[in-house]
């Protein structure tokens, strides 16, 4: 009981932290995503700098963590352990890529970015829970 | 060069990274927001709360940053395209496996193939994509 209570509370403190890291970043702007996906246009490499310092840390972490045999609120790691590239990969990492670019949200951003109640956060997140429930009945959730 | 950041940008992407390490670190999970996301849809296993307590997280701690700080949120698309953008990242997430923080993130960290695979198709198709809305249509 009190492992599961505190399952829950590492789960809300590492996405407060998830969530104040992408406002810091400025990620939970559409526009400026868009800047760094334009690279034709008015460039705005933020989004690199983004990417490094989160590798900065997330390399190490999966480096070093997993020696330590368990994880501190659960029996075992859970990671993932397909290996093939196949098409499902590749086909829907692609159309992932032309709603990103048409919006400029991925699914973090736009979730973390709903506090705003802004009508178009919400109407992206609606639709994009739409598009996942749509898989789920199509093809089965497995992950 | 827009309106370029590079200290929020990088400061963000430590709060990130450090966000991935505990998830990985208590949780012993990839911190990938579509998967956890698309796992509440089912309502079938067992960690419904887990997910819910995680997504509860990142929009309060994103809220209290976007509050105080006065951020600009600009979303530029018109509604067709906006729902149309949704409806492909929610389904193309979840036949991908993954997202900008699952493979984008957690996956290079752990210099898994696929994700590399998956992060280099879904920047390459999103300049595309952005590279035609913008300069040639």
């Amino acid at each position: 009981m009190a492992s599961k209570v505190l399952r829950v509370v590492a789960a809300l403190g590492s996405g407060l932290v998830f969530g104040l890291g992408l406002a810091v970043s400025g990620m939970t702007n559409p526009a400026k995503v868009i800047g760094f996906l334009d690279v034709a246009g008015d460039w705005d490499p933020t989004l690199a700098f983004v990417m490094g310092g989160a590798l900065l840390v997330a390399v190490p972490a999966y480096r070093f963590i997993p020696k330590r045999g368990r994880p501190v609120l659960e029996a075992e790691f859970s990671l993932p352990k397909k290996k093939a590239i196949d098409a499902p990969l590749v086909g829907g990492s692609a159309l992932f890529g032309v709603g990103w670019g048409l919006v400029g949200f991925c699914p973090g951003p736009a979730i973390a970015a709903l506090g705003t109640g802004l009508l178009p956060v919400f109407a992206f997140v609606a639709a994009m829970l739409a598009g996942m429930a749509l898989h789920n009945r199509l093809r089965g959730s497995d992950s | 060069m827009g309106d370029f950041s590079p200290v929020g940008g990088f400061v963000g992407g430590l709060l990130i990274g450090l966000a991935v390490a505990l998830v990985l670190l208590l949780n012993g999970r990839v911190a990938g927001i579509s998967g956890i996301v698309g796992g509440l849809l089912t309502l079938r296993t067992g960690d419904t709360i887990w997910r819910a307590a995680f997504v509860a997280g990142l929009v309060l701690g994103a809220l209290g940053y976007l509050s105080a700080a006065d951020v600009p949120v600009r979303v530029l698309a018109p509604l067709p395209a906006i729902l149309a953008g949704g409806l492909l990242v929610g389904f193309g997430t979840r036949l991908g496996s993954g997202c900008t923080s699952g493979h984008g993130l957690c996956g290079m960290a752990r210099l898994s193939r696929r994700s590399m695979v998956a992060t280099a198709t879904f920047f390459g198709v999103a300049m595309l994509t952005v590279f035609l809305t913008r300069h040639v249509f």
